[in-house]
């Protein structure tokens, strides 16, 4: 018991010092990086670091910030309901599925800023447009994992659902949410990241609100240290919601 | 054909018909979108013209050069993580959030960088593509059996021989893949990059005809970037499972 605590401390630490050195080789790439372009080409770590503990904090910031999370928060529940919905009817229904399956993996390979013009004209330059956009990057991933998930449920399962005479909503709560769930959340957790940039790309073309309209607005001006400082705001949250599904996943999986 | 198939190519083709029908209709505005068959022959005409052929090598080239770039490199540098195990397990952790954060992002920091040259648009397809390459070479010569490394011993190979003759063709069918994403990352991340903010470029023609209320052309041009991307993108796969096949896995 003893021994694997240490090992787990020791592994605890070293993950620790890695974490740091590549922060500490990521900041000097950047400071040698600024040095050979010119400061106003690219700011340096320590003014980029003065201006964020600055900038972060302050309503304008705070303002953009909100926009983007409520255009996120509504591509981001269109998503997840859409593509949880075609990918339980894609699952269950297999004909539907062996039709639609490859037309829905030609679709997420396509570069869809394409499309963004065609939402635009019939949205305008509004809310309701760049949430669709978020969502049409979304739905996909969450629709072919929750599909997939469907689809390989052993048939056993359900066959022993049957002999134990359970009821539907029996058998969907026992039996089929414990065995899909972890795929799908999988789905759910790369919709997240799609989503996220349908919406900051939404945001950086023809838009006035939102973190992906500062850093755009912030590369008109010149100002490398709020384009970063967002950057790594948007970094950072993502990475930590990556980490937190991730962590669902897996808890989900032991538990099957 | 298969049943599968034909159910399939019915249901695309009465899709593009419905929309045909409600545009000449009127139930859809032609400033919204225009019919199917008007993108198709608006697309024929600007092809016949000319004038986007340099927007064509341009953008096809840069996508070449940032897939090159990322194949090649993403390989390499594989290849020196995967001989040191404990710089592996550093940067781990980072391959797993890499393709979880918006890398796109960081597309305005490279302009300030570099200006409006085409190579803020490379650097962007590589940075998008390259660790999708990384994460193929790693996986591939993990997967590649021991015997085979144990023969190169004994026949006293040296390590570029083992690696060119036998680490490649062993890890092949996985650095397949990592082609298959690079090509298919770099194409979307350099459209999307020529869309935002670009000189020139198929992505930056769209995005001028969208603001110049030139319809016929938008949507002549978004066909054909979506054709290219269809074709390129069922090739690569096509080919994908016939390499997975032949070495005897399940295509990823």
């Amino acid at each position: 018991m003893n021994g694997t605590r240490a090992s787990a401390i020791v592994g605890m630490t070293r993950r620790v010092t890695d974490t740091l050195i590549i922060v500490a080789a990521v900041l000097l790439i950047w400071q040698g990086l600024a040095e050979w372009v010119g400061t106003t080409a690219l700011a340096g770590p320590s003014p980029t670091l003065a201006y964020f503990v600055h900038f972060v904090p302050s309503k304008r910031f705070a303002i953009n910030a909100l926009s983007t999370a409520i255009t996120f928060g509504w591509a981001l529940l269109i998503a997840y309901g859409l593509g949880l919905a075609i990918g339980i009817w894609m699952g269950a229904h297999r004909l539907s599925g062996a039709v639609g399956e490859p037309i829905l993996v030609t679709f997420y390979s396509l570069p869809k800023i394409t499309l963004y013009p065609v939402i635009l004209l019939i949205f305008g330059l509004s809310l309701a447009g760049k949430v669709t956009f978020g969502a049409i990057h979304g739905i996909l991933p969450v629709a072919l994992l929750t599909m997939a998930a469907i689809r390989n449920i052993p048939p056993v399962y359900l066959k022993s659902a049957r002999t134990l005479h359970l009821s539907p909503w029996q058998t969907i709560i026992r039996v089929l949410l414990p065995a899909t769930l972890p795929e799908v959340v999988a789905g759910l957790r790369i919709g997240f990241t799609v989503t996220l940039l349908g919406v900051l790309l939404a945001e950086m073309f023809a838009s006035e609100h939102g973190l992906g309209f500062l850093i755009i607005n912030s590369m008109a001006l010149l100002q490398t240290k709020e384009m970063i400082s967002v950057a790594v705001v948007l970094f950072i949250f993502a990475a930590v919601a990556n980490a937190l599904l991730l962590w669902m996943e897996h808890h989900m999986h032991r538990r099957v | 054909m298969t049943r599968i198939g034909r159910i399939r190519l019915i249901v695309v083709v009465a899709a593009i018909a419905a929309l045909e029908l409600a545009c000449r209709v009127g139930w859809i505005n032609p400033h919204v979108l225009i019919p199917p068959s008007e993108m198709a022959t608006s697309l024929v005409s600007l092809l016949m013209s000319g004038q986007i052929n340099w927007d064509i090598v341009r953008t096809l080239g840069v996508v070449t050069l940032a897939t090159g770039l990322s194949v090649v490199f993403g390989f390499a540098v594989g290849l020196a993580i995967h001989a040191l195990p404990r710089v592996r397990e550093a940067l781990d952790p980072f391959f797993a959030t890499y393709y979880a954060v918006p890398i796109f992002i960081f597309y305005p920091v490279m302009v300030a960088i570099f200006g409006l040259s085409p190579w803020p648009v490379v650097l962007i397809g590589v940075a998008t593509a390259i660790v999708a390459m990384i994460i193929a070479t790693l996986n591939g010569l993990d997967r590649v059996p021991r015997v085979l490394t144990k023969v190169a011993r004994v026949h006293r190979m040296g390590t570029l021989a083992t690696t060119l003759k036998l680490k490649l063709p062993a890890a092949a069918p996985y650095l397949f893949t990592g082609v298959k994403l690079s090509v298919s990352y770099a194409f979307v991340s350099v459209i999307a990059a020529e869309f935002i903010l670009s000189p020139a470029g198929l992505g930056r023609d769209i995005a001028d005809a969208y603001a110049n209320f030139d319809n016929r052309r938008m949507y002549a041009l978004m066909l054909f970037l979506l054709a290219i991307a269809t074709v390129v993108n069922s090739a690569l796969h096509a080919w994908d499972i016939r390499w997975a096949k032949r070495r005897g896995i399940a295509p990823t």
